[in-house]
């Protein structure tokens, strides 16, 4: 009896603390965006330093398509959690099976536009300065939506044998929060790179 | 309520061999002393390039080491000592003593904090292979040569071939993966496993500081490893970051690397801070003087060495109004560190001091951290630092800081915890033959290192010519070295005797009034055996003077 008795009161003073999941993906979040950060200023540094051509206004198309889909793939994420709080596995399920998609289209897009300028235009990381930072730019916010992707194909995975209960939308919520930061992180690098740097 | 806590069965412990139990833990405790124990082996590695480059230095036109292979154990001890010495060492003592003071069971995600080890541990491991790859081990391998911040264009292939450049970043890589968990772990830990009662303004300094620390090295870590990605493509894939030629700029590589390096300086020795204050007041026999303040202080060195980092580049040529913003930053710096040191100072005026080991080791920081934070705002005046950059004088004021300062922490922590850790009370005796023989030692070496600097010597050199009036200065240094060497390879034997024959320690030795001292010596797995409540932040005060608790004054 006692036991439970302060357990209760332990709880009750708990409540009021941080849950550790949400702080250490802010954290992770943290030292993530600096990362970004130093790759952004590379590129904005160096934009129009290239010696050689091409330049980016003769090679760069924007991705309208790909950036619609990433950024409303926030929005089903965003719903597949709600879903599964309320307990609402089916609509969870297809959300989140529509994020992945979406995400999956867009990584395709950008795999895409690169192949396009390997084999096509012979534009590589090593053709001048604005390619080393494109292609380490594009390619470190690609391999963040790669590292999503995997998380949410577990997920996935996981549902589809039904265990991915409602008690687990907490940790669903914080890969969201994952996901939503690469969604943010993509709207900088557009802006830099098919914005500002065309 | 103790004995319900414990009534649940508890599992079986398997029949596991002692090394297999180390190598797969996750308790923190365990993971705790892995990492303090490998950075003990490293401060010994580095402490041996170190003689070797004294020996080297003690007389001119020397032929001991060839140029090549100074270079290499120059920027073998710099990178040994700043990410697998101290950095290690701040995160063990930090990951072992936040839970228990916050009265916490584990680390907020234990399984985390063993990858973070591992990691931290196997980029050490891979750096010093490169002594075993290429050339000739006496000439160090192929162990980088490129100095610890590793200036482009010097890490581009054409002027560094081999794989030196590339053992160095791919360990500073993946040893910054590990930092950046601890760091999370960390921040997490004291933001949400903290016992009923322990608010933020309760926690011990020792918390707190871990938290501003976890913070840097967020923050701090991913410059240096985004500067890394980039040297690799350049490396690797013939990218043009660093590549004048293509329009790359290596200044860049200056500033990403200080925009790490210069924080990661507070990453260290906010811990040191951390150990003083909490070793201070339990020796003065008070409460630690102006918490608040102390809090404020920390936060705000923080805030501003995020700062300051271009004050490594004075020389290179900035406008002036650059030169005038850094300068200035860093000179800031001095204002919440003025406060922390009148802190302590007031923490023991009027205290009744005991001079037990720990207790000296920790005015010996006071007095020594003093001087370098004073060297600090000389090289702070961007005219002065003209003149010395880049000589003895620079490589002195940071050897007063890491030794003089934070080694001189971490001793004070280990013979302060070391008790706790073991069940076993390090030597006082041989603490004291440790403690003056290092003062000694550190004295002669880095007092007179200042001396050379003055007189134009530039750091890195691996001989120089007789009749510059270096000579007797360098000789004196190398001296010191004897005296430093005699006290670490004491403070070694004191560690290995005491854990087997020192005097059992018992809860709490020290009389002291944080939560680790509640629980045995060494803790149990669980830690506690019911969760502790907190009222005050003196907790084990409370305990022992229920007729005067600190709870009806705060």
């Amino acid at each position: 009896m006692s036991a439970t008795a302060t357990n209760v009161a332990a709880e009750a003073a708990e409540s009021h603390r941080p849950s550790r999941g949400r702080v250490g993906m802010w954290c992770l979040i943290t030292a993530e965006s600096t990362i970004f950060l130093i790759f952004v200023t590379a590129y904005l540094v160096y934009m129009g330093k290239s010696v050689s051509g091409p330049t980016p206004d003769q090679i760069l198309t924007v991705p309208v398509v790909t950036t619609i889909c990433l950024l409303s793939s926030s929005f089903t994420m965003h719903w597949a959690v709600a879903a599964l709080r309320r307990g609402n596995q089916l609509m969870f399920q297809l959300f989140w099976f529509i994020t992945l998609a979406l995400g999956a289209i867009f990584l395709t897009g950008t795999l895409r536009e690169w192949h396009h300028f390997i084999y096509k235009e012979n534009f590589t990381i090593h053709t001048n300065l604005f390619g080393t930072t494109f292609y380490s730019l594009v390619g470190l916010h690609a391999s963040h939506v790669a590292v999503g992707l995997i998380a949410l194909t577990t997920v996935m995975i996981l549902a589809l044998f039904g265990k991915v209960k409602q008690e687990h939308s907490e940790r669903c919520e914080i890969l969201a929060m994952y996901w939503h930061f690469v969604d943010v992180v993509w709207v900088v690098v557009f802006t830099v790179v098919y914005g500002l740097g065309r | 309520m103790a004995t319900d806590s414990i009534s649940l069965p508890l599992p079986q412990a398997k029949s596991r061999s002692v090394v297999l139990d180390w190598l797969c833990t996750v308790d923190h405790k365990k993971i705790g002393i892995m990492y303090v124990v490998y950075a003990l082996i490293f401060l010994v590695i580095m402490g041996c390039e170190a003689i070797l480059m004294r020996i080297q230095l003690a007389r001119p036109e020397s032929n001991f080491l060839s140029a090549e292979a100074y270079n290499r154990l120059f920027t073998m001890h710099g990178t040994t000592g700043i990410f697998f010495v101290a950095m290690p060492m701040v995160i063990g003592f930090g990951n072992y003593f936040v839970p228990l003071m916050i009265g916490a069971r584990d680390m907020a995600f234990p399984r985390l904090n063993a990858f973070s080890f591992w990691m931290t541990a196997f980029g050490g491991i891979f750096l010093y292979a490169s002594f075993f790859s290429g050339g000739s081990l006496l000439q160090g391998g192929s162990a980088p040569a490129v100095g610890w911040f590793a200036y482009a264009p010097l890490t581009s292939p054409a002027f560094s071939p081999g794989h030196g450049v590339d053992f160095w970043a791919l360990a500073l890589l993946v040893a910054g993966v590990g930092s950046i968990g601890a760091a999370v772990n960390l921040a997490a830990t004291v933001l949400s496993m903290r016992c009923p009662g322990m608010t933020l303004g309760r926690m011990p300094l020792f918390a707190w500081m871990n938290l501003v620390t976890a913070g840097l090295i967020l923050v701090a870590i991913g410059p240096l490893t985004a500067a890394q990605l980039m040297l690799m493509v350049d490396r690797y894939l013939g990218g043009h970051f660093f590549d004048p030629a293509a329009g790359g700029q290596p200044i860049m590589w200056m500033h990403f690397f200080w925009i790490f390096g210069h924080p990661e300086v507070y990453i260290l020795v906010i811990p040191a801070f951390a150990f003083i204050s909490e070793i201070l007041p339990v020796f003065s026999r008070k409460a630690i003087f102006g918490y608040p303040a102390m809090v404020a202080a920390t936060a705000g060195i923080g805030f501003v060495s995020l700062g300051v980092w271009a004050h490594h580049m004075f020389t290179v040529g900035m406008p002036s109004y650059g030169n005038a913003f850094f300068a200035l930053t860093t000179m800031v710096v001095a204002v919440p560190t003025g406060i922390k040191i009148f802190n302590w100072l007031a923490t023991l005026w009027g205290g009744k001091i005991r001079f037990a080991t720990p207790m000296l080791f920790c005015l010996g920081f006071l007095f020594q951290f003093l001087i370098g934070g004073l060297t600090g705002i000389m090289l702070a005046t961007t005219p002065f630092d003209w003149q010395l950059h880049n000589s003895y004088f620079v490589v002195a004021h940071f050897h007063y800081i890491i030794v003089g300062g934070i080694l001189f922490g971490i001793f004070g922590a280990f013979y302060y915890w070391f008790p706790k850790m073991t069940g076993r009370m390090l030597s006082e005796k041989l603490g004291k033959w440790h403690f003056w023989l290092m003062v000694i030692g550190f004295h002669l070496t880095f007092d007179f290192m200042h001396v050379p600097g003055l007189l134009g010597m530039p750091r890195r050199i691996f001989t120089y010519q007789a009749g510059r009036g270096w000579g007797i200065w360098n000789a004196i240094e190398s001296v010191g070295v004897i005296f430093q060497a005699t006290a670490i390879l004491i403070f070694v034997y004191n560690m290995v005797h005491s854990y087997f024959k020192g005097a059992v320690a018992g809860n709490d030795p020290w009389d002291a009034w944080t939560l680790e001292w509640a629980t045995s010596s060494p803790p149990p797995d669980y830690n506690f055996s019911a969760t502790p409540t907190v009222r005050s932040r003196r907790p084990l005060w409370d305990i022992k003077h229920p007729e005067d608790p600190d709870w009806k004054y705060e």
